[in-house]
């Protein structure tokens, strides 16, 4: 019996004659909390979009929950998707509807649930996430941190298997930061589920994740338990987690070139 | 001068691209329309703010245009003594000719370009993912209603503009200029034929559909084509395009429809 | 703006946009649902030239009836005009059917002249006094040709 929710195999991207992605290939453990870092350019985004379904890699496979996800026919995808929830790192709130409409949305259209119960579920994820006093604000009228807590409540609405998080911290303030931190972890505990996190903030990573995947260059460098990254004999690991400053060891007058060349 | 004719290339190939995703969004709504879910409601919505809201602006444009008509041929008529075909004339060029475009036009600025914006803006900030990975099909969700809307409202808006035009007209003629009533009407009634109001109705169908489709498209695949990664500006720039274009096809497409039916 | 009145506006809208579209379709263009209460009759002329389907049917300056239909005969190389006179109109036998042209250069119309017989004509009858159009290029060309 396989423990694994997703298994991500030999995935390629190539935008043009650039490779994204070289040969990433790891499993992510039912029920654990894994969180993928990387500098800016890895390939974070386009790993999280490949694994979402958005993206078609060059080459590859990503299993989730028995489906090869990168070659299923649209139907068995978005079957897959009733059991996926995301939160996208800008809310992604749909501006025409109240929060709770927008949280309401995948019952209405995947499920034949009467109004009451509807409502009643609508307000239990809202509490969940503290923000059930807000219901019937308007997206526009949310702070960054509301915004990203009413994206999290529509993203478990259907109590999903595999839940996603796309920059959970980005511009938000220490402390609210750390209160969806937490927010994480319960839903973990709570409706064990499995949590991808992609994000930058290092403190963050090392407070919630089971695991860290650590991305360079489109590859893997290095995925383990925090106490093994913090261990981490690699230098780009040890750069990225020392937040040391890429050196630029050109000589200097190859760096004189390049400042005057005409560059066309 | 290599580096021109390259611009010209890239250019005419990202057009030939997009018309060819524009007509293959029409398909795939075409076939995932008639399947469930039905969605009525959203359709009423779009049918209330492309149609029902452009009234105004309709009934302004139709009377003015309907005035300008009865001026402008009343002047030339009058030199040959034939004021009583007055009602004809202006009947004839609004139903076959200007309700259908100018209504369209309008449309256009008003609604077409909000259309567009809107669904640009949903592109730009994953709002049309969000509904992706929430396993909501987002071209039937949100496309397919504005289109079936654009069909039902356009004829609907052509014909109040014509009426209203053709009362502008009336004004212009028989009440400022002092043609007969019974010319006017009667002269109207005597030569417009249900071919006349059929092309009219033709045409603004097919507009309907046509500036939908091409609005739509515009802001849908946004991130498809050159400004896909500019932003709000780039939003600006697509609504912009979305406008011009659909202008143009209305304009042409309205010569076509005409060489095709007469 | 809650459904309930987004939905009343909007019907109002393609309410108004029918009623619109029917008074185009049947005031000014004349598509009739069912066909009017009258007769028909048939008229054969050797020229009918410019007169169309739809045209209208005259009797003393006043609207009597529309032409509905304009055939060819190849043998005897004329034009048969069926024409739908209003019910109520009385078209004698010995009337005289014409094609008028409306001022100078307007479209063509046929005139019902009335007769001096007492039996009227009845549906499907033939209307057996006829004048052609009148063609200006023949009426000037006869005059300049004519014998001094």
């Amino acid at each position: 019996m396989t423990t694994s929710a997703i298994e991500i195999r030999d995935l390629v991207v190539d935008y043009g004659t650039r490779r994204i992605l070289d040969d990433i290939s790891f499993d992510i453990h039912q029920g654990e909390i894994i969180v993928i870092m990387g500098g800016s350019g890895a390939g974070k985004s386009t790993l999280l979009r490949c694994v979402l379904g958005l993206k078609k890699p060059t080459s590859g496979h990503i299993h989730m929950l028995g489906t090869d996800i990168c070659h299923a026919a649209r139907e068995e995808l978005y079957e897959l998707r009733k059991k996926m929830g995301v939160a996208f790192q800008q809310g992604a709130l749909f501006t025409s509807m109240s929060v709770a409409e927008n949280i309401q949305l995948p019952l209405r259209e995947h499920t034949d649930l009467d109004e009451n119960t509807i409502q009643i579920m609508t307000r239990i994820k809202l509490d969940m996430v503290n923000m059930l006093p807000y219901e019937n604000l308007m997206p526009s009228e949310l702070s960054g941190g509301m915004s990203k807590r009413a994206a999290l409540a529509r993203a478990i609405i259907m109590d999903p298997k595999i839940l996603f998080f796309d920059e959970p911290s980005a511009g938000l303030d220490p402390i609210t930061s750390a209160e969806l931190d937490e927010l994480i972890i319960m839903l973990k505990e709570t409706l064990k589920m499995t949590i991808i996190v992609v994000t930058h903030e290092l403190e963050s990573a090392f407070a919630i994740a089971d695991r860290i995947a650590i991305l360079g260059e489109g590859k893997l460098i290095q995925i383990g338990t925090p106490e093994e990254i913090k261990n981490s004999q690699d230098d780009r690991v040890m750069d990225l987690l020392n937040r040391t400053p890429r050196e630029n060891n050109m000589d200097k007058d190859e760096h004189l070139s390049r400042l005057t060349q005409d560059n066309r | 001068m290599i580096k021109t004719i390259n611009n010209l290339g890239t250019t005419t190939i990202e057009a030939i691209e997009q018309i060819g995703r524009t007509f293959n969004l029409l398909l795939i709504i075409a076939w995932k329309i008639v399947q469930p879910p039905y969605r009525i409601f959203p359709i009423i919505k779009q049918v209330y703010f492309i149609g029902a809201r452009s009234m105004t602006v309709i009934l302004i444009s139709g009377a003015t245009i309907g005035m300008v008509l009865g001026l402008q041929f009343y002047n030339t008529l009058e030199r040959f003594g034939s004021v009583g075909v007055l009602g004809s004339a202006v009947a004839l060029s609004i139903i076959r000719e200007l309700g259908p475009v100018m209504t369209a036009l309008m449309v256009v600025g008003r609604a077409g370009s909000a259309i567009c914006a809107e669904l640009g803006i949903m592109r730009i900030s994953e709002q049309i993912d969000a509904l992706e990975c929430m396993a909501i099909a987002p071209d039937k969700y949100l496309v397919a209603p504005k289109l079936v809307a654009g069909i039902l409202s356009v004829p609907l808006l052509n014909f109040v503009f014509n009426v209203v035009a053709i009362g502008g007209g009336y004004f212009v003629g028989v009440i400022l200029f002092g043609v007969a009533e019974g010319s006017y009407v009667n002269g109207m009634i005597d030569s417009v034929l249900w071919s006349d109001v059929r092309l009219g109705l033709v045409k603004s169908l097919i507009f309907g559909l046509l500036i939908m489709l091409i609005c739509c498209a515009k802001g849908f695949y946004m991130h498809l084509g050159k400004y896909g990664s500019q932003g709000a500006e780039g939003v600006s720039r697509v609504t912009t395009d979305a406008v011009v274009i659909s202008s143009v096809s209305v304009l042409f497409c309205d010569f076509l429809i005409g060489a095709l039916m007469s | 703006m809650n459904k309930i009145s987004i939905e009343l506006v909007t019907g109002i809208f393609v309410i108004i946009g029918i009623l619109a579209f029917t008074w185009l379709a049947v005031s000014v263009a004349g598509a009739t649902f069912s066909e009017q209460p009258g007769y028909s009759l048939t008229a054969r002329f050797t020229s009918i030239s410019g007169l169309r389907e739809g045209a209208i049917v005259e009797g003393a300056g006043v609207r009597i009836g529309t032409v509905t239909d304009i055939g060819f005969d190849p043998e005897a190389f004329e034009a048969i005009v069926t024409l739908r006179v209003n019910e109520g109109v009385p078209v004698q036998e010995d009337a005289i059917a014409a094609i008028r042209t409306q001022g100078i250069i307007g479209e063509k119309y046929i005139n019902i002249i009335p007769g001096g017989f007492e039996e009227l004509l009845s549906d499907g009858d033939e209307i057996y006094e006829t004048e052609s159009a009148i063609s200006l290029e023949e009426l000037v060309s006869k005059y300049i040709f004519s014998s001094d």
